[in-house]
């Protein structure tokens, strides 16, 4: 893969989650709330600097047959840090993030850009790529977290933007889109949408249907 | 033993790790082209899930939480930081050795599985499972009963979608939805399915 803008192109032509189908979990879980998915899409980010930072700097003194274990034990611990800060400091949000945070260490992002672009690119390009995946990984979800809180609470952050009916506003709350399916609905949605705009990230399907027989004149 | 099925039940139903907590999803939804190939890596995750969550079970209570080392004198000595090394490092090791094993004895199996054991190694299902383990405090027996049942219900959803994946190659799919697009709405729906199951809780 060649890095031609390490910042920019994640974000719609090359997004980790739309295309490459990576670090969905966290994407579809804590996406119900716009607030646990700002923290959420911080602590990816810095733990994706962290990490890639680290692996470029030691890539040449690396053989290949332990890189994996290096680089999980880099990710580990960035990730041990970020989730013990945030404990520290914000109980809440990681209460409500649960082992989410945890599971950094195995969202496939970050192992693949170690992979990817740090074992390969100096230091510069690796912090660049970090930025620019986790920049593409936050867009998606602060999207869907946007689009589940207004439909699902008639909120922003917490604060009122559509007036509930039982408070006396006119909004009537929808439930199932802060369950779980629907973020799988509302993801779908998005990749149809970004798909659209941009064909050639189409796949091609196993089966060409049949084209429909002309209709005879008569 | 109520608590035994009652755990499993849960793990399986109510809180399948695929489909309510959406863990390896990675897999979930790269792997799930063809029923055969799901029932390997379904296979796989029982597998490691019922081995690895006891093991980090014993690891966590005996050795990393706080009071664990008090036989020793060392009675308020914290580990629990140190969890999701050993969590991890557990896991990655446990399927090396289970790859080793399998490829002396069950050489069948062994090739049966293929690529799918490595690739468990970065599956979140399977870390998942342990951090669960963690934070609800499960026994010992309950973790093992916690780790048969959320391996089967994760397996469960993947030979699910994998099915109907199988089907709807024949059907005429929106270019723009095409391949990820429409499995994610199939695992919405599938998602739904489950939590009729469960009768919807809030």
């Amino acid at each position: 893969m060649t890095v031609k803008h390490p910042l920019t192109d994640p974000l719609i032509k090359e997004n980790p989650i739309t295309l490459n189908v990576l670090g969905i979990c966290s994407a579809l879980a804590i996406t119900n709330s716009v607030t646990s998915s700002l923290i959420m899409s911080a602590a990816l980010t810095s733990v994706l600097l962290v990490s890639n930072a680290t692996i470029s700097l030691v890539r040449r003194l690396l053989p290949s047959s332990v890189r994996l274990i290096v680089q999980i034990t880099v990710i580990a611990s960035a990730v041990t840090v970020i989730d013990q800060f945030l404990k520290a400091y914000l109980p809440d949000a990681a209460a409500k993030l649960s082992v989410y945070v945890a599971l950094i260490i195995t969202n496939c992002i970050v192992l693949g850009r170690a992979e990817a672009v740090a074992m390969k690119e100096g230091l510069g390009t690796s912090l660049l790529d970090a930025l620019g995946s986790g920049f593409g990984y936050s867009l998606i979800l602060i999207t869907v977290a946007i689009t589940r809180e207004l439909i699902g609470k008639g909120t922003l952050m917490g604060f009122t933007i559509l007036p509930l009916a039982q408070e006396g506003g006119w909004y009537y709350e929808n439930a199932l889109v802060m369950l779980a399916p629907s973020a799988f609905f509302i993801i779908g949605i998005l990749i149809w949408g970004i798909r659209s705009w941009k064909p050639e990230q189409n796949e091609k399907p196993d089966f060409e249907p049949l084209p429909l027989p002309k209709r005879e004149k008569r | 033993m109520d608590d035994f099925f009652g755990v499993f039940f849960r793990a399986v139903f109510l809180e399948n790790l695929a489909l309510a907590y959406f863990l390896g999803m990675c897999t979930f939804l790269a792997v799930s082209k063809q029923v055969k190939t799901t029932i390997g890596l379904g296979v796989a995750v029982i597998v490691v899930q019922a081995l690895s969550v006891p093991l980090n079970n014993l690891i966590y209570n005996g050795l990393l939480r706080q009071g664990a080392l008090a036989w020793a004198g060392l009675g308020e000595l914290d580990f629990s930081y140190l969890g999701l090394l050993s969590q991890i490092a557990v896991i990655a090791a446990m399927v090396q050795v289970l790859e080793i094993m399998l490829h002396r004895f069950f050489p069948a199996l062994y090739h049966a599985l293929g690529i799918f054991l490595p690739l468990i190694t970065v599956n979140c299902a399977i870390l998942g499972g342990s951090l669960f383990m963690v934070q609800r405090d499960y026994g010992f027996v309950e973790s093992i009963s916690y780790g048969l049942g959320s391996g089967f219900g994760w397996a469960l959803a993947i030979v699910a979608l994998g099915g109907l994946r199988e089907k709807m190659r024949y059907s005429d799919i929106p270019a723009g939805l095409q391949g990820l697009g429409i499995t994610f709405i199939t695992s919405g729906l599938l998602a739904l399915g489950f939590m009729g199951i469960a009768g919807i809780k809030f």
